[in-house]
């Protein structure tokens, strides 16, 4: 591989406190060399040189919750269209979800997901295995050797461990073996049934709703189990307001954990829904302009930690049915940055810390290495756009499935380069 | 007031998914119209040829019986050619979607599909995928129009008029369409709607939508000149709501104990099925001095064969 070098770009490096204005050069092995103002074209020789002027470079994104279809939905997503999205949008690196057809709770099937993701998938994979076997929230798996063959984290998924003995054992053999415990917070009596917000909306539509009271009872129970066990404990999506309040309090005692939010929640409320666009059924539910915005002020405070895109391919198929039998989630990995630099470019939130929340918190929250441009680090990089207008049309779409949230809608900002292990991957 | 807008009023829509898309005029165009039906089903002769060589298909994926046959012989008293089509307990109900079933009707190439479904929205989603008229005759827990109208038109028949009156809507109101329906509908004609049920029966929000929402019938039913009874739809119950049918009986059932409470003109109604000394006492939903319930049947077939006539004129 031949030496390159970004030169002339705006370089955000949040997890080394890194703004300005520079050059990063990526030597032979694809891993950062140097960083900084003093990487200019003059100085580098033999590269290959890629003026980024008025663009912004930074690590590449690490999302957190990520669907892929293998095994068992390949029609919906595999690695390889996953892939193919993703570096279009500037995501390096993905946590995948362990629901899948078998679901990942034994070695074998973790096995088969590391070999089929290093065969087809140019991102990097790093698989979540489940808390209980086959999600079922009844018995444990096997975290030591889950973990020992390259489990990054555990969670149920689309599913919460409802049963309090059964989370308990997790907590206290979990925190033996340090696995990150991920938690989907959602009681699943109160929300039985439900689709959608309990508002308004939900009685105007008549549809069953999922109240934001069955995340808090979740997430209050978790942290007290938290209170006695002090490991790791991640909660993958928090939806509302209330849900803030019980997390701000909770850290205020000092208990220590993360939390994070979909970039769905982030943009989007329950009133997108209008007369049952099926497209936007999601989980956690979209709810109020209210809980939106203290979503956002969460973030400011560093209450979230990590933003996600919680892609969820589904065939159209299964989203053409009525709202009750319509598929939950939504497609996209390829908008989490254009989203989340919609918070930006609207006065939200500040760049700096949309590009953490993306990049080095989760990497952080994973215990993986990337998510920084360190020097001697994989040269996993995006360069984007930050005021390129663009319309998110569905046939652009590069994910196997159609199922985006935001047809139509008016972008700003957009990835014109992604590289993974110094390797130029996406250029637009 | 009943000023004859028939000649005026446009009516807009292809479909009828709910009573929320029309406007006043739109609505008393349908009752005006209704007007004529109640005459013309009670002669002899009750067949007109309005809606001949229609097709009308009456796709019910619920079961139903009063609405089924009242769309039956209203489409046939038209003209219509009318299928029913029971998917209730059919093999479409297992394997095919909903928009499957849709587009194999629509090559068959109807004027008009009647739909009733479990779910929320279907009228409307199949409203988009087929090239006929739709009419909804009941969508999960959220409109069932041709109700409500004829609920209005037999207020109307019974006490002259619909502004003013106090109307109570009592029972199940979270899992009922019907009181979504009459709730829209009534407000809109200028009656002052109350919701009486029990508060696990009572959606969180509905004093959004203009009405008093009461927990004590007695207070609820206070001056009502209309009182409206529904069904405890146990079918689209996850658990229970209510202690039980007796406890429920006690505090919500309508008896000749807590009518004292309403106007002593005040008149019941019921959308069928009824559950006997359940929600009602029997000797009192058969009082031909305060049920009007067999009343509403009537006025049902007439209201849909207004609703059929309108919408096929529209679509010439």
């Amino acid at each position: 591989m031949k030496k390159q070098c970004i030169i002339n770009t705006r370089i955000i490096d949040p997890g080394n406190n890194i703004d300005q204005i520079g050059g990063l050069l990526i030597n032979e092995e694809g891993k950062i060399e140097a960083i900084g103002a003093k990487v200019t074209k003059d100085n580098v020789s033999d590269a290959i040189i890629y003026d980024c002027k008025d663009k912004i470079t930074i690590p590449g994104i690490v999302d957190m919750r990520v669907f892929v279809g293998e095994p068992g939905f390949e029609y919906k997503e595999n690695f390889r269209t996953l892939s193919q999205a993703a570096v279009s949008g500037g995501v390096t690196a993905v946590a995948t979800m362990p629901n899948t057809n078998p679901v990942i709770d034994n070695v074998s099937t973790l096995d088969f997901v590391k070999r089929r993701s290093r065969d087809k998938s140019t991102i990097k994979i790093f698989p979540l295995a489940t808390l209980t076997k086959n999600a079922d929230g009844k018995e444990i798996t096997e975290f030591g050797l889950l973990k020992l063959r390259g489990a990054w984290g555990f969670t149920d998924g689309l599913s919460c461990v409802q049963s309090n003995k059964v989370m308990d054992r997790i907590f206290n053999y979990g925190k033996n073996k340090e696995i990150l415990i991920i938690q989907f917070t959602q009681d699943n009596e109160l929300s039985e049934n439900g689709v959608i917000n309990d508002s308004l909306l939900a009685t105007k539509l008549g549809l069953k709703s999922i109240p934001a009271i069955a995340e808090q009872i979740i997430i209050e129970r978790d942290l007290l189990l938290l209170e006695q066990y002090h490991t790791k404990y991640h909660i993958a999506l928090i939806s509302s307001k209330e849900s803030i309040d019980i997390i701000k309090k909770a850290k205020e005692k000092g208990l220590k954990f993360t939390v994070g939010a979909s970039i769905n929640n982030l943009s989007l409320n329950d009133n997108d829904i209008g007369d049952f666009k099926t497209f936007l059924k999601l989980s956690p539910p979209l709810r109020s302009e209210q809980d939106r915005l203290a979503l956002i002020q969460a973030v400011k405070e560093g209450i979230i930690d990590v933003i996600v895109s919680d892609h969820k391919p589904e065939d159209e198929e299964s989203k053409r049915l009525t709202f009750q039998q319509a598929a939950t989630g939504a497609s996209g990995i390829e908008t989490l940055l254009p989203l989340a630099l919609e918070l930006f470019h609207n006065g939200s939130c500040e760049l700096n810390l949309l590009i953490k929340n993306l990049t080095s918190n989760p990497a952080k929250i994973l215990g993986i290495r990337n998510g920084t441009l360190s020097i001697g680090s994989e040269a996993d990089i995006a360069v984007f756009d930050l005021n390129k207008p663009w319309v998110l049309k569905k046939e652009n779409i590069l994910s196997k499935s159609k199922n985006t949230a935001i047809e139509n809608r008016k972008l700003q900002g957009k990835v014109s380069k992604t590289f993974i292990n110094g390797k130029l991957v996406f250029s637009e | 007031m009943a000023i004859n807008l028939k000649t005026a009023v446009k009516f807009t829509h292809k479909h009828l998914l709910g009573i929320q898309y029309l406007s006043i005029p739109e609505v008393n165009l349908i009752l005006d119209e209704s007007l004529a039906f109640v005459e013309l089903n009670r002669q002899e002769n009750k067949k007109l040829k309005l809606l001949n060589g229609k097709t009308q298909i009456n796709l019910f994926f619920e079961n139903s019986t009063r609405t089924l046959s009242s769309f039956e012989l209203a489409g046939k008293r038209l003209g219509a050619d009318v299928m029913n089509m029971n998917v209730a307990h059919s093999s479409i109900k297992k394997g095919e979607t909903l928009i499957d079933t849709a587009m194999t009707l629509n090559a068959m190439h109807p004027d008009i599909l009647v739909i009733r479904h479990q779910d929320s929205g279907a009228a409307n989603l199949l409203s988009q995928k087929v090239n006929c008229s739709v009419i909804n005759a009941g969508d999960g827990t959220r409109e069932h129009p041709t109700q409500a109208l004829l609920d209005a038109m037999t207020i109307k028949m019974k006490k002259g008029k619909i502004e003013g009156l106090r109307v109570a809507i009592c029972g199940d109101i979270m899992h009922s369409r019907v009181a979504r329906s009459n709730i829209y509908l009534l407000n809109m004609l200028g009656a002052e709607v109350r919701v009486i049920g029990p508060s696990t029966l009572m959606p969180k929000y509905i004093e959004s939508f203009g009405v008093k929402a009461f927990t004590d019938m007695e207070k609820g039913l206070e001056g009502s000149d209309i009182i409206m009874m529904l069904r405890m739809q146990t079918e689209r119950m996850d658990g229970s709501y209510v202690p039980s049918t007796r406890e429920y009986y006690e505090f919500f059932a309508l008896d000749y104990k807590k009518i004292k409470n309403a106007k002593a003109d005040a008149l019941i109604m019921h959308p069928g099925p009824m559950n006997r000394g359940i929600e009602i006492d029997t000797s009192l939903a058969d009082d031909i001095n305060r049920s009007i319930i067999i009343q509403q049947v009537e006025m049902g077939v007439a209201v849909r064969m207004a609703v059929l006539k309108i919408l096929m004129e529209n679509t010439k």
